[in-house]
């Protein structure tokens, strides 16, 4: 199998939301709402967003400004972040660069 | 069976991590037990040989049954209580085995998910767990419900019933015995945001510090030094803790919250905190605390800081004799040097058990905390 680019955006999608669900286990993936904030919907906090900057991190190895921190705080915010970050000719990252 | 907190009354062994013959030293995981706060890594403090178990998995016992022997040592336990409680009674009779609940199977799931497969009666052991390493998620369980054609039952809250519960009673019997006193102190956090925003720039996401961190690090170095708010309040009254415990109020996703301990926070540096306090949520929020975090905290300190209130008037969790509340960091206009400046402020609260301790001691505490807050490079 083909890493998937990750200027798809339903692939980023996908792997922004196992990420999330690797942070919060009890977050079900299919009932994610992408516009709403994570701390809305699953009474995310501090550590919560500051663990899913740790494994947005590891999976894309890119570095994020702590100020960067709230463009995470939504999937639609985050995979709009992400694409900007990662540009259109990035290709996709290995799933080996994952954290936990 | 150890006292995991002053309110508990009995746990249910879920599964032994050790057998007959078994070699154990102090600190490894012997068992697991359910608790009202969820499932519990039960930690020997002892060495020893494992000479026999006394208890069945699935069998709910009260706190103080011999869960195990080691060998050559007929009072041994295998998870004894922790030396700050080796005054409790220990020789209550062990239940009798036909008493037994349905075994559930130790396995990995999260508090969201184990109280909604409680709330619909559905055995946990026959889930199966898609999350990281087998975890059973929310979805795990609503989808065997699914599969199963089988309905909802009962409103989720129900399952929240137990924590609910466990909460109630240490905080009913806080108010009920402790003769609070509380004090507020408004502090300037510029010093402490700049020192932390720096702190950060400069290092990759896995190494930054978040605020809490601070707060901890502070209130535990001022515990040290001041007299009357680190310890327990029992029947010989105050004994003071030499051991700074920070409890640290974590919340529950869907309600509830616990405070396991960060031991010896006065002297562990600002990154080892941090590492032990991401991981104490991730085990608090996935069901894997273990007993020596459980019952130990000498103080707690709570924080609201991610929910945009000024202050809050915390409750002493018995038998502790305080606890220390911090607000959120907050634009206010602040006097300096005669005119009036925009500053990050931060207010903290002290509630202390006037049984040990007076409002001049207390706001000496609290004056302490702030100061190692204005110097943020020295804790």
């Amino acid at each position: 199998m083909t890493a998937p680019s990750a200027a798809d955006p339903q692939s980023l999608e996908a792997r922004i939301l196992a990420l999330l669900v690797e942070v919060a286990p009890d977050v079900d993936p299919a009932g994610v709402r992408p516009e709403r904030d994570f701390r809305d919907q699953f009474d995310f906090d501090s550590m919560d967003l500051f663990n899913f900057a740790t494994a947005i991190h590891g999976a894309f190895g890119i570095d994020i400004p702590e100020r960067d921190y709230r463009q995470l705080a939504s999937l639609a915010k985050c995979t709009a972040y992400l694409g900007t970050k990662l540009g259109p000719s990035t290709p996709g990252i290995s799933a080996a660069g994952k954290s936990s | 069976m150890p006292s995991l907190g002053a309110d508990m009354e009995a746990g249910t062994l879920v599964e032994w991590r050790i057998d007959k013959g078994s070699r154990v030293k102090r600190g490894d995981v012997v068992a697991l037990v359910d608790t009202e706060k969820g499932v519990i890594d039960i930690e020997s403090f002892e060495d020893g040989v494992v000479e026999s178990l006394s208890v069945k998995p699935g069998v709910r016992v009260p706190v103080g049954t011999t869960l195990a022997l080691f060998e050559g040592e007929p009072v041994a336990h295998a998870a004894a209580l922790p030396p700050a409680r080796a005054g409790a009674p220990v020789a209550i009779p062990t239940m009798p085995p036909a008493a037994a609940p349905s075994v559930e199977r130790a396995r990995r799931i999260s508090p969201a998910a184990r109280a909604r497969a409680a709330s619909l009666g559905v055995d946990v052991a026959a889930i199966h767990g898609t999350g990281p390493q087998g975890v059973v998620t929310l979805a795990d369980v609503e989808a065997t419900v699914a599969a199963a054609g089988a309905k909802p039952a009962a409103p989720a809250a129900a399952g929240r019933a137990g924590i609910r519960n466990a909460i109630a009673a240490s905080m009913g019997r806080s108010k009920r015995e402790i003769p609070h006193y509380y004090l507020q102190l408004a502090l300037d956090f510029q010093a402490a945001a700049s020192w932390l925003e720096e702190f950060n720039r400069v290092r990759p996401v896995p190494e930054r510090l978040l605020p809490a961190v601070l707060l901890i690090k502070a209130t535990a170095r001022a515990a040290a030094e001041k007299d009357g708010f680190s310890g327990f309040y029992g029947a010989g009254g105050f004994a003071r803790s030499q051991a700074v415990h920070v409890g640290v109020a974590i919340a529950l996703r869907g309600g509830g919250l616990v405070a396991p301990a960060i031991l010896d926070a006065d002297r562990k540096p600002l990154p080892t905190i941090m590492h032990e306090l991401q991981d104490l949520v991730a085990r608090v929020r996935s069901g894997h605390m273990r007993s020596s975090e459980i019952g130990t905290a000498t103080l707690t300190i709570t924080s609201l800081g991610d929910e945009g209130v000024d202050l809050l008037l915390p409750i002493i969790y018995p038998p502790q004799v305080a606890i220390v509340g911090f607000g959120s960091v907050l634009e206010r206009p602040w006097a300096v040097d005669g005119r009036v400046e925009v500053r990050p402020v931060l207010n903290l609260t002290l509630a202390a058990d006037h049984r040990v301790t007076d409002g001049r001691l207390g706001a000496q505490f609290l004056a302490r905390i702030r100061d190692w807050l204005m110097k943020p490079a020295e804790l």
